[in-house]
């Protein structure tokens, strides 16, 4: 039983009754399981999300021969940390550096690193950051509220194949001795992105 | 196909817009449409290529005032219909009317969920060498095709620089068309900002994308 078995079909877009109609379709002709939809959706909701790359990350900002593995081979680095799920081939990691700044885009649809930071938000699948974001990224920053000093490199990715990447953001100053742990709840999605920076120690959240 | 899905460099469409504490869906009826269109392409009924092709074709007008999981329904129901697995008259309908179409994979149940949530395998071996090779200068082809192609517009006619050998890969103008995987060199290839977007643009960017070899010629 799903949440939207409780609404009143008067409640219902016309959105909403099409993807209803949709489903019915699918499951009275036998080609899907409608439980089987239910634990896709479960999945995602509970397997896949930014923690995942949190966690990779951290760990490169703790250990330099899994950082150095990672910017070599993501796929295979990320594939011998048990804890984190499992990712499919193709991903690869950028690091920021004091001189350069690494930003993801997919100017085409929506490629993002799903295993590595969950679904992507809203604002990465539309027309404003897709359109300038190649061509204005220190721009598009500033609507994150966020600046570079002028002469640092920006390194823009566009996804335009199975490739993902994620950023590897510059570990903050004043963690030294810091647990993995402890690092990773500093990384935030945007900064994986390329359009934030991890938290600062002791700032507020 | 020049669509309005390709939409790098574009001006006009304002500023990006963050959503504090976003939710993984703002209804509950996305939910649903992933789930569709990850098991039907589970099945058998579609691969990725396709149905990234079935979103490019709505009409601009629809592409642009719809919402992320809109199109996909949109493509979803398109795509199910050309391919004979829904027809049309069972949409309207809401319910099925036709006999079912069997599905490659068959039938989507709960024990297929945990493969689709490792990502799919898409280097394939190669059938002839790659032409180019990291540091090589190469040009994306002034190229128009009117189908599925995974060659921005922006960079057409643009010259930039090999930096990795991503593999051969699925060649998706040829997957999206349902024409074979037809395995082709995947390369990161890097634009000055400048040789992209002209001399009044900030010198310290660079612009890469992954381009298939049919994309590249030597420069």
């Amino acid at each position: 039983m799903t949440e939207h078995d409780h609404h009143d079909h008067s409640e219902l877009s016309e959105t909403e009754l099409r993807v209803r109609a949709l489903e019915t379709i699918l499951t009275e002709k036998g080609y899907v399981d409608p439980a089987a939809l239910d634990a896709i959706i479960q999945a995602y909701e509970t397997k896949i999300g930014p923690h995942n790359g949190a966690r990779v990350v951290a760990k490169a900002w703790s250990d330099p021969a899994f950082k150095q593995s990672l910017l070599a081979d993501a796929t295979k680095a990320v594939g011998t940390l048990g804890h984190v799920s499992r990712v499919g081939d193709h991903l690869v990691a950028v690091e920021n550096t004091p001189k350069r700044h690494n930003i993801v885009v997919c100017t085409l649809c929506s490629c993002y690193p799903w295993e590595m930071l969950g679904l992507p938000p809203v604002w990465y699948k539309a027309a404003p950051y897709r359109s300038r974001a190649v061509k204005d990224p220190r721009g598009v920053l500033a609507d994150f509220g966020v600046s570079l000093p002028k002469e640092t490199e920006i390194r823009v990715w566009d996804s335009t194949a199975e490739t993902r990447f994620l950023v590897l953001p510059m570990r903050p100053e004043g963690t030294e001795g810091w647990s993995e742990q402890r690092l990773a709840e500093l990384v935030t999605r945007d900064s994986m992105i390329g359009t934030g920076f991890p938290k600062t120690p002791g700032a507020p959240s | 196909m020049n669509g309005v899905h390709d939409m790098g460099g574009m001006d006009g469409f304002g500023k990006v817009e963050p959503e504090p504490n976003e939710p993984m869906f703002h209804s509950e009826w996305e939910g649903r449409v992933l789930a569709m269109v990850r098991a039907m392409g589970a099945a058998g009924a579609f691969n990725i290529d396709t149905s990234r092709y079935y979103r490019e074709t709505l009409p601009p007008d629809i592409y642009l005032a719809c919402s992320y999981y809109q199109k996909w329904l949109l493509g979803l129901e398109d795509l199910l219909i050309d391919k004979g697995f829904v027809a049309a008259t069972e949409v309207a309908a809401g319910h099925a009317r036709v006999p079912a179409k069997p599905l490659k994979n068959g039938k989507f149940t709960i024990d297929d969920v945990g493969r689709i949530m490792v990502r799919g395998k898409f280097e394939r071996k190669p059938s002839a060498p790659a032409k180019f090779k990291p540091g090589d200068r190469v040009r994306a082809k002034n190229m128009h095709p009117a189908t599925h192609t995974r060659l921005p517009r922006y960079t057409r006619g643009h010259v930039g620089v090999v930096e990795r050998n991503l593999g051969c890969n699925v060649y998706p103008d040829s997957a999206a068309m349902e024409a074979g995987e037809n395995p082709q060199w995947l390369y990161t290839v890097v634009f000055e900002g400048t040789e992209l977007w002209g001399p009044e643009t900030d010198p310290t960017l660079k612009i890469s994308i992954d381009a298939f070899e049919p994309y590249l010629e030597a420069a």
